[in-house]
This record gives structure tokens, C-alpha cells and sequence, in this order.
């Protein structure tokens, strides 16, 4: 058995950030993401880079594991710098480079694009670091509970989420089960030619569906005989409740926000 | 005389109209605090009378009736909340993402109150032995592990008869014994009926009687002693018979005359310490 399989990236931990209900983090996290755009000036950007860091240094976060979560989209970062550098034609020519002209207002442009791209996925890498999946999908019901009065299947909609997430582990160690078996029959998914490989995956997908329909038929039967009718008239284990630290976090925020429009007005 | 719990009155059943019968004309009757075993070998029907009972299926002919209510799909909710199942497959019936959401889960379809679900939680986690194991996810449990789970579940909405579908089927010989003992201990302390449906033989020893199914219909129904007296017709319809069964036979057949059916290892070692001393 493998016991090192994690879904998502969630680090345990008893930090404020931790115990902030999920709904509160989905919230702040939203607005965030558009009060990033409205930093005009070098102040108010030092207002949110300062508030980011402190909710990362208060996550207690090892930083490696936020820097592992940031790897995929340095690339991202540097390339819309590059971008930005070479595109932007304003300001003053900085210098030349063979038949590029770098613009003051390029090398602006592109620190203030990179840094809001990096807020942005620093913040919502702190949710799935800080926040279960579980906890996200019960935020995720909730907060899309008023959807109910359009029939937005809501309930159904979250517990398809639970369910797959409780069969992520399930499956990949079946998975890896059906490759070695597949391997030891003489299938080779590490060597060849692209198009062989992407063929030799078809024996190992193909066993997969049809396990995962037979669980699905199993599961259903269950689920009903276990007496599930549906999401009317249930009764729920978890429940999520807004603290006093909630409305702490929330004021924070309120406050941030007003320093920040403060600082794009004056600064 | 005991309270029929569960009756079946002329039982037929078939998936369609074109397949042959997988029932035929089955009538018994399970009663209260009985704890009765179904064997039979692949589609000799004992699987279908689970799904009968509980209402997930329904038979084309004939009447099923649960403490005295006729299955139906108006009646089939609040039977579900009487009969209790457990499935072969440990991964496939653990729908929370943790053991104590898994254990929620019936409660939750029934509006049981939050404070209540607590302390229902904790009372069968540890009548089974995995309080310890709440907030594991199934993943990092073995299969045994998980059907104990499964039972607290089930025992959690406090049914009156529990069904055991297989429900050993996937598990090693251990985690067997274990989740045998727990169930027939939990019944017996609960006061509620229990059913094992199993092809083997080794597993239903305990029960007060075993009912034999063989082509949709009951070919035997005796207790166990009775039973495992008929070990060659027993093999004739699929069925293995339990080695301490063919250590007896054999020990016959050597001249040495046994006063018993020996049902486990235990009662045939009586059988031979005291042989010496009878003769």
C-alpha cells in the first residue's frame, strides 16, 4: 500500500489560516483576485505583496512546499515578463538588443504583470495547502445553496466531488496494480517512440473504465441500500461554522483593502 | 414460537422475461434473533434473496414480507431502515471520505440529528473496534478495516436484521474470522437476526440453521451438524466441504467411529482425546 499518496496538497496544521472556515478563504480569496488588478503605483503593490506574505508566514507553511506549488508557473511568470518587456512600446528606450527595443515602460509593465501573477497563485496555493478537499467542497455546497431555486442540482453536484475525491487514491493504486500486471505481460510505457507509448496505454485504460463502471454500479446499489434518497431531508456530520476568527479575518481583509485604495489614490 | 421477521411467500424471480428463473416458487421464513446462513454455489439465487429482501429488486411473483409489511416501492425506504446490508466488495460500498463520514453516511439519508450522529458514530465505531481509526481516510485501511466500518454504518441506524452478502468474500482468512466474530457477537448483544449469504462452508458453523440453494430453489435446511452430514450430496451441487468435515469422513473410514459431527477443529479434537477413554 502506498502510504505516501496525497490528494491535493493540503498540509496539516492548526495555523489561523487553517482554521479559518473555508467559505471565509473562498471569499477573500475572489475578491483578491480583482483587487490585485486595481494596484496602480509601487505603494499600493507593496500593500498586497505584504499582505500575501503575511498569510503565508502565518500559514506556517513550509516554504518549500509553496515553492513546489509555484514550479509549474515560473515558467508562465517569466515568459509574460519577456513578453511584456519586448511588446510594450513606451517610455524611453532603455537599450537595444539586435532588433528588440526595451522600453522603460516594458520592464514596468512586466514586473507589475509577474508580481500580480505571482500574488495570485500564492494566495489560492495557500487554500489547497491550508484546506482539505473535503472542507472545499463542503464551502463549494454551501456557498452555491441559493443556486437551489434555479434547480442547480447542488447537493448532487458536491457529492459527485466527495465521491471522486474519496476514489482518486482508490484508482491510482489500481492503476498501478493493472500497469504492473500489464508490464509483466511484456507492455512497455517507459521506452519507444511517442506514438508507442501513447499505444501502450490503451491496455491499461481500457481494464481501468471498466472497473471503475463496475464500482460505480456497486457503489449506486450501496448508496440505496444504505437508504440514499437524494439531498431532501438529510442531515449532515460536517458542519461549518463561522468564528470569531472568520470575522477577524474578514475585518483584516476590509481593512487591506481600504489601504490599498488609499495608496492608489495618494501614493 | 418466534416472530417471523422476514417471509418469503412463493417467491419467483427472474432479471427478464426472456432469462430462466433465478428463484422458484421459494417460501421460508427468518425469525427474530435467529442468525440463519444461505450457501450456494455461483447463481444458485442466494445473492438475489439479499437484494430481495432490501428492495432492490423486486420479485415477479409471490410476496416478501418484513415484520409483517410487503416489499414494495412505497414500503421500501422504511424497510431499508430495518434491513441492513453489507456488500462483498470493501472499497465499493465506503462512500465518505473518511471512516466517521462513511459511518455517517445512512444517518445522514435519514435526518438523524447531528448530536445524535456523534454519539452514534463513537458507541459503533467502538462496538467494532475502529474508534481509533475515525478521521482515516478508506485508503489507508486494509479490507477487513473497511467492512468493519461498513457494519458500524449499517448497525448505527439500528436495524433488525443485518445481512452479510459475501461479505468476507474479499478478505484473507483472518480479517474473515475477525469480521465473523464481531458480527455474531454485535447480533447477539443487539438482539437482531442475522444472515450470512456465503459459498463458504467453514464460515456458517455458528449459525442456529443453514438454508442450501441450488437452482433458485432450497435444497436443504437443517443446522449445520445436519448439514455437514450430507458432505457428498453437498459436493455433488458445488460446494466445499470444510476440511475437518473430510478429516472425519476419512477417520471413518479407518474404523474409528466418531459420536459426532465434528463442526470445527476443536470439537474434533474432543471427539479424538476422549475416543481412547470411551472404547
Amino acid at each position: 500500500m502506498n502510504n505516501s499518496l496525497i490528494i491535493g496538497q493540503y498540509v496539516p496544521g492548526n495555523s489561523f489560516i487553517h482554521r479559518l472556515d473555508p467559505r471565509t478563504k473562498i471569499t477573500i480569496i475572489f475578491f483578491f483576485v480583482f483587487i490585485v488588478f486595481f494596484a496602480n503605483n509601487v505603494p499600493s503593490y507593496g500593500v498586497l505583496v505584504l499582505f500575501a506574505l503575511t498569510c503565508m508566514f502565518t500559514s506556517k507553511i513550509p516554504i518549500r512546499f509553496i515553492m513546489k506549488g509555484l514550479t509549474p508557473v515560473w515558467f508562465l511568470i517569466i515568459f509574460t515578463f519577456i513578453l511584456h518587456l519586448i511588446v510594450t512600446r513606451e517610455g524611453t528606450v532603455l537599450f537595444e538588443l539586435g532588433i528588440f527595443e526595451i522600453y522603460s515602460g516594458g520592464l514596468i509593465q512586466g514586473f507589475a504583470i509577474s508580481i500580480r501573477f505571482f500574488l495570485l497563485i500564492l494566495v489560492t496555493s495557500l487554500l489547497t495547502l491550508t484546506t482539505t478537499p473535503i472542507e472545499i467542497t463542503d464551502a463549494i455546497e454551501d456557498m452555491l445553496h441559493p443556486l437551489k431555486r434555479f434547480k442547480f442540482p447542488v447537493h448532487e453536484l458536491a457529492l459527485m466531488m466527495s465521491i471522486s475525491l474519496r476514489f482518486i487514491p482508490t484508482l491510482m493504486q489500481e492503476t498501478d496494480k493493472i500497469s504492473k500486471a500489464q508490464a509483466s505481460r511484456g507492455v512497455d510505457f517507459r521506452t519507444g517512440p511517442l506514438k508507442e507509448r501513447i499505444k501502450a496505454i490503451v491496455p491499461l485504460l481500457v481494464p481501468l473504465f471498466i472497473s471503475a463502471f463496475k464500482r460505480a454500479e456497486e457503489l449506486a446499489m450501496a448508496m440505496e441500500a444504505r437508504g440514499y434518497q437524494g439531498g431532501d431531508n438529510r442531515s449532515k456530520l460536517r458542519e461549518l461554522q463561522i468564528t470569531k476568527l472568520d470575522i477577524f479575518g474578514y475585518i483584516i481583509f476590509v481593512l487591506v483593502i481600504a489601504v490599498l485604495f488609499v495608496t492608489r489614490t495618494y501614493g | 414460537m418466534r416472530k417471523a421477521l422476514i417471509e418469503f411467500r412463493n417467491v419467483s424471480f427472474r432479471y427478464s422475461d426472456t432469462n430462466p428463473w433465478v428463484l422458484k416458487d421459494l417460501s421460508f421464513s427468518i425469525y427474530e434473533n435467529e442468525f440463519v446462513a444461505i450457501i450456494g454455489h455461483n447463481g444458485s439465487g442466494k445473492s438475489t434473496i439479499a437484494k430481495l429482501v432490501n428492495g432492490l429488486l423486486f420479485p415477479q411473483e409471490g410476496e416478501i414480507l418484513i415484520n409483517g409489511v410487503t416489499v414494495n416501492e412505497e414500503t421500501i425506504w422504511d424497510i431499508r431502515r430495518e434491513v441492513g446490508m453489507v456488500f462483498q466488495n470493501p472499497d465499493n460500498q465506503f462512500v465518505g471520505a473518511t471512516v466517521q463520514d462513511d459511518v455517517a453516511f445512512g444517518m445522514e439519508n435519514r435526518g438523524i440529528p447531528r448530536e445524535e450522529m456523534i454519539k452514534r458514530i463513537e458507541d459503533n465505531l467502538a462496538a467494532v473496534g475502529m474508534l481509533d481509526y475515525r478521521l482515516t481516510e478508506p485508503h489507508r485501511l486494509s479490507g477487513g478495516q473497511k467492512q468493519r466500518v461498513a457494519i458500524a454504518g449499517v448497525l448505527a441506524i439500528y436495524p433488525k436484521v443485518l445481512i452479510l452478502d459475501e461479505a468476507t468474500a474479499m478478505l484473507d482468512p483472518r480479517g474473515r474470522k475477525e469480521i465473523m466474530q464481531t458480527v455474531a457477537s454485535l447480533s447477539e448483544q443487539q438482539g437482531l437476526s442475522l444472515i450470512t449469504i456465503t459459498h463458504d462452508l467453514a464460515e456458517v458453523v455458528q449459525a442456529e440453521r443453514i438454508i442450501v440453494m441450488n437452482q433458485g430453489e432450497i435444497w436443504a435446511e437443517a443446522t449445520p451438524r445436519e448439514i455437514f452430514s450430507k458432505r457428498n450430496q453437498l459436493k455433488e451441487i458445488g460446494l466445499d466441504v470444510p476440511f475437518v468435515a473430510i478429516l472425519a469422513d476419512e477417520l471413518k473410514r479407518a474404523g474409528i467411529e466418531l459420536t459426532k459431527e465434528p463442526l470445527n477443529h476443536e470439537e474434533l479434537l474432543e471427539e479424538l482425546w476422549t475416543l481412547h477413554s470411551k472404547t
